[in-house]
């Protein structure tokens, strides 16, 4: 985060060039972070930098005004580099009030830039954050950083006061003054968040009016007041060439079963309760009935996966979303899934916990869930995508395999790339692997559970199908005939099929990528949402000339072929996890490697910084 | 490769015969449940929708395998979510006909909630529920429908619950056709079920059936031939509440919001109670009536038209198809605020 310095001159103000910078928006919950984090990743995506983004806000929906608890912030990285994390610590901080500041300033660096609100620091506000005295008064606070005391409140009521708007309306809009100010500190243009504005107020005038206006001023403001000497330029980051867009992980997951739906042909039933963090996948397939997805807003979760396995009973691909209280709930709907041996693909964007835990943060902590949290021998595969965008292709890879192998897909998203947006080169959907879904419709010699031999996979069937009514269900069936089975041998038999049938999985996944080289002193392993900070972690403990090595699993049931041949390949295995250590308990079951676990469960994603940390104290703990 | 509707393809010339699954019918010998399945088996020819269309979803309980005794598509899920797997079976295959057979404990008690709203939203399925008011299949515990003090092997002392009321329950829940009938009255099952099957909506069917082993002769009211004429109020439109011997009539009348029965003898034909059954609130009240002090009506309780929860799902979709043309994933990738990079 080194800042290649370049003085170049305009309007008696130094402009300074960048290679990152990691900026946070913070204020109540009531002061628009989470949009004016948006807009700004949005200008960022424009100037062509590679963003990676951190919403964070409170559980509750309005919750008090002031409060520590109430505070809500939206974090982002932008480089011109590839970015794979929203950063660790902060190069500029946005406090919008005295909770805002005390939650959030121990991210900010030491020389950090950091501007407030001044109009909110008053006593009731003092008094809501636990602050004794007004914090912006101690001269520590300005030596430490670079203060800037900004009357955001007062500038934007002048902007603005001869429209028709009432006082509180009026306030609503400094968030853009905050954006302006940035936009200016950090060069970002402001056409994309002037365009979203018109669209967004196209009814109401004065409000579109207003929003303009503030965020004009201050722009305005950062160019002629005295106190920002200088400003910065991030150049535009060298990214693959072609259309991008932002994306998120819950639209990625939406988008990606509406790809599937086009591709297979066959509609689909996507089953869900509202739950958070995983209600805008609902949401969004809702809006796409011309996919032929049907949404069902369930009484409940098992209702929610039970009509997902009826329709792929049906013949449509049955979908669920939900978060690890859910997914507990679905459990033994799962089981009659995978016993039945139909199709669905289940989603799980986890969430802190156990119980209702931390709804809002992120965890890891449901992968043994996904793995093995059924009764009995219940093999499914699961699947976790590594980054908001990924979260496509994994959603369309999971619909795949269900249906290939007529078994349920778990996929393991989680808050963090629920919300996360990064820009997202738009594929070509012809370059996606085929769906080639095939009814059985023949008669002849037909047996509910006949297998394909290559994929061990019974016949779907559409109900409709003459001459092939058949009766399936959760009781123990003989193989191949489907009747009623209640024989020992069969029974041993049908568990171990129902096994293989998923470790048949294997056989669709490439071979390992592995960033660095094949054979070293450590070995990174991760999965999920991690996959950014691991790899920033890597790559710097590389560039420092270190023997490591890491790689990204998306297959966790089963796990990928060649996993077992580079573990050995390494002296140490590192295992980074929001969990208190279930991957590295399946590696080490698995493969009796001795890989060591590097588990924080905060509710937030893992710091590069920290991980970097682990991989050099492991290195020097075997030097 | 579509199946078509009911009606839509012209079914073959049915007999009961075409409607029995190779399977060994495994209930008790003497069980209620065997005259119901002999009675779908020998109505669903007259419904002339082709065998491959029709799908019975059931849940667990001893009714529930009733699947696997029908040459048709069949689906034996778990306990209690029959209604929300057949909710989402229909959502994705409309055409189809389908039927969930339930039990007391399976639809009312673990499943209450999915009955509930498989009514409410009005889901075109035929549901049967098997009342015997004991769990039959984990060897005899109290149900739902156990009267109060019901002595079991879990409530040895007699249970504390009150039984709910699965017409009461049904009609609470919104459902738009409700009717009950008796495993032992087999025209009557076989004229209900004919009901059922052709009602659009939700339909609700609960049969009185004898569990001969754990709770045997439950149902005696509607069984001994005396206390059937005394009780028994069979329910047709157009007709007045009567019921009772040839020799003793009875009628069943509103006084103010209260029922009454009275001797039929004595009340002027303008009194008499008129059976309609698109009429509620009549539904409600006729729900709740049951021996010794009333009669024990069977019959249509009510049957009401209504939205189909999946026609105006299936016509939203439609709309959005004919309105906008099918989705074009490429173009949805595209849509919105996108920027080149070269
Ligand atoms: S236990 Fe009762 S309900 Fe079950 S099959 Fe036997 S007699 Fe019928």
């Amino acid at each position: 985060m080194s800042e290649i310095a370049a003085a170049v001159k305009g309007n008696g103000k130094s402009l300074k060039e960048l290679d990152r910078a990691v900026i946070r928006f913070a204020g109540d919950s009531g002061d628009g972070m989470q949009l004016t984090g948006e807009q700004f990743t949005t200008e960022s995506a424009w100037a062509g930098n590679d963003v990676a983004t951190l919403p964070n806000f409170p559980a509750e929906i309005r919750a008090p005004a002031g409060t520590l608890f109430g505070v809500s912030s939206f974090q982002l990285q932008f480089g011109s580099h590839r970015v794979y994390t929203p950063g660790d610590r902060l190069d500029c901080l946005v406090a919008m009030n005295p909770a805002a500041l005390k939650v959030h300033l121990h991210d900010l660096k030491t020389g950090g830039l950091l501007i407030v609100n001044t109009p909110a620091f008053d006593k009731r506000n003092l008094d809501k954050a636990g602050y004794a005295a007004n914090p912006l008064d101690a001269p520590a606070l300005g030596e430490r950083y670079r203060l800037h005391k900004v009357d955001m409140t007062g500038l934007t009521h002048e902007a603005i006061k001869d429209l028709p708007l009432n006082t509180k309306e009026k306030d609503r809009t400094k968030n853009f003054f905050a954006l302006g100010l940035v936009s200016w500190i950090y060069t970002r243009p402001l056409e994309p968040t002037l365009e979203w504005i018109g669209k967004k107020f196209a009814k109401n005038k004065d409000v579109a009016t207003a929003n303009t206006r503030v965020l004009k001023a201050g722009h305005a403001y950062g160019e002629t007041a005295e106190i920002f000497n200088e400003h910065y330029t991030v150049e535009a980051a060298e990214m693959v060439p072609g259309l991008y867009r932002a994306m998120t992980g819950n639209r990625a997951l939406a988008w990606g079963i509406l790809a599937a739906a086009q591709r297979s042909k066959v509609p689909v039933v996507y089953g869900a309760y509202p739950i958070t963090p995983a209600s805008d996948i609902l949401h969004e397939l809702a809006l796409h009935k011309r996919f032929r997805v049907r949404t069902i807003q369930a009484e409940d979760e098992i209702a929610a996966v039970s009509a997902a396995i009826g329709a792929s009973f049906g013949g449509a691909i049955g979908v669920t979303g939900s978060s690890g209280p859910g997914i507990a709930l679905k459990a033994e709907a799962i089981g009659l899934a995978v016993m039945a041996e139909l199709p669905l693909v289940v989603f799980d964007i986890q969430r802190g916990g156990p119980s209702t835990g931390l709804p809002t943060k992120t965890e890891q902590a449901d992968l043994l869930q996904a793995v093995y949290g059924r009764n009995s021998e219940s093999p499914v595969v699961v699947l976790a995508p590594a980054t908001p965008g990924d979260c496509f292709y994994v959603a369309y890879e999971a619909v795949r395999i269900a249906a290939k192998y007529m078994v349920p897909v778990l996929v393991l998203s989680d808050g963090f790339l629920a919300n996360g947006s990064e820009p997202w080169l738009i594929p070509e959907p012809e370059t996606l692997p085929p769906i080639d879904v095939q009814f059985r419709t023949d008669a002849d010699g037909f047996f509910p559970y006949l297998r394909d031999p290559a994929t061990l996979a019974r016949p779907w069937v559409r109900p409709g199908t003459p001459g092939l009514e058949h009766r399936i269900g959760g009781i123990e069936k003989q193989d191949v005939t489907g009747n009623i089975s209640y024989d020992a041998d069969n029974h041993d038999h049908m568990v171990r099929t129902r096994a293989e049938k998923v470790r048949r999985v294997a056989q669709e996944i490439a071979p390992t990528t592995i960033q660095g080289p094949g054979t070293g002193d450590v070995l990174v392993v991760g999965w999920g949402s991690t996959y950014g900070a691991i790899t920033a972690a890597v790559e710097r403990a590389q560039a420092a000339g270190r023997s490591v090595g890491s790689i990204h699993l998306r297959h966790l049931n089963p796990l990928p072929p060649d996993l077992g041949h580079i573990l050995r390949e390494y002296r140490r295995v590192l295992v980074p996890e929001i969990n208190s250590g279930q991957l590295v308990r399946m590696l080490r079951a698995e493969y009796l490697v001795d890989a060591v676990g590097f588990n924080r469960v905060r509710g937030l994603p893992l710091a590069s910084d920290e991980i970097h940390e682990a991989i050099t104290q492991l290195l020097e703990s075997q030097a | 490769m579509s199946a078509g509707g009911p009606g839509a393809k012209e079914a073959p010339k049915y007999t009961k015969k075409d409607f029995e699954s190779d399977q060994d019918v495994r209930w008790c010998p003497g069980c209620g449940d065997y005259a119901i399945l002999s009675a779908v088996q020998k109505t669903l020819p007259d419904l002339g929708v082709p065998k491959e269309d029709i799908v019975f979803v059931s849940g667990i309980g001893c009714s529930s395998r009733f699947p696997y005794y029908m040459n048709t598509y069949g689906f034996h899920t778990i306990h209690g979510r029959a209604p929300a797997i057949a909710t989402g079976l229909k959502l994705a295959r409309p055409e189809l006909k389908v039927f969930v057979v339930t039990g007391d404990g399976d639809g009312l008690s673990i499943g209450g909630n999915h009955m509930l709203h498989v009514l409410r939203r009005n889901v075109s399925v035929t549901i049967l529920l098997f009342n015997n008011r004991i769990y039959g299949l984990t060897k005899g515990q109290y149900s739902p429908t156990s009267e109060l003090g019901k002595v079991t092997k879990s409530t040895p002392l007699g249970s504390a619950d009150r039984p709910v009321n699965p017409l009461a329950f049904a009609l609470g829940c919104g459902a738009t056709f409700v009717a009950r009938s008796v495993d032992r009255n087999i025209p009557h099952m076989e004229e209900m079920l004919r009901r059922a099957v052709r009602h659009k909506g939700a339909a609700f069917l609960e049969i009185l059936q004898n569990c001969n082993v754990y709770n045997d002769l439950a149902w005696n009211v509607m069984y001994d031939k005396e206390s059937r004429l005394a009780h028994e109020l069979r329910l047709e439109p157009g007709k007045p509440l009567l019921f009772g011997p040839p020799d003793d009539r009875r009628a069943v009348i509103m006084d103010g919001v209260v029922p009454r029965v009275v001797r039929a003898a004595d009340t002027p034909e303008s009194a008499l109670w008129v059976h309609d059954e698109t009429n509620l609130n009549a539904a409600k009240l006729l729900a709740d009536l049951f021996a010794p002090d009333f009669p024990v009506p069977i019959g249509v309780l009510a049957a009401i038209d209504a939205p189909v929860y999946e026609e105006i799902m299936l016509e939203q979709e439609r709309r959005a198809i004919s309105e906008r043309g099918p989705g074009d994933i490429a173009r949805l990738l595209t849509s919105g605020d996108t920027w080149k990079i070269s």
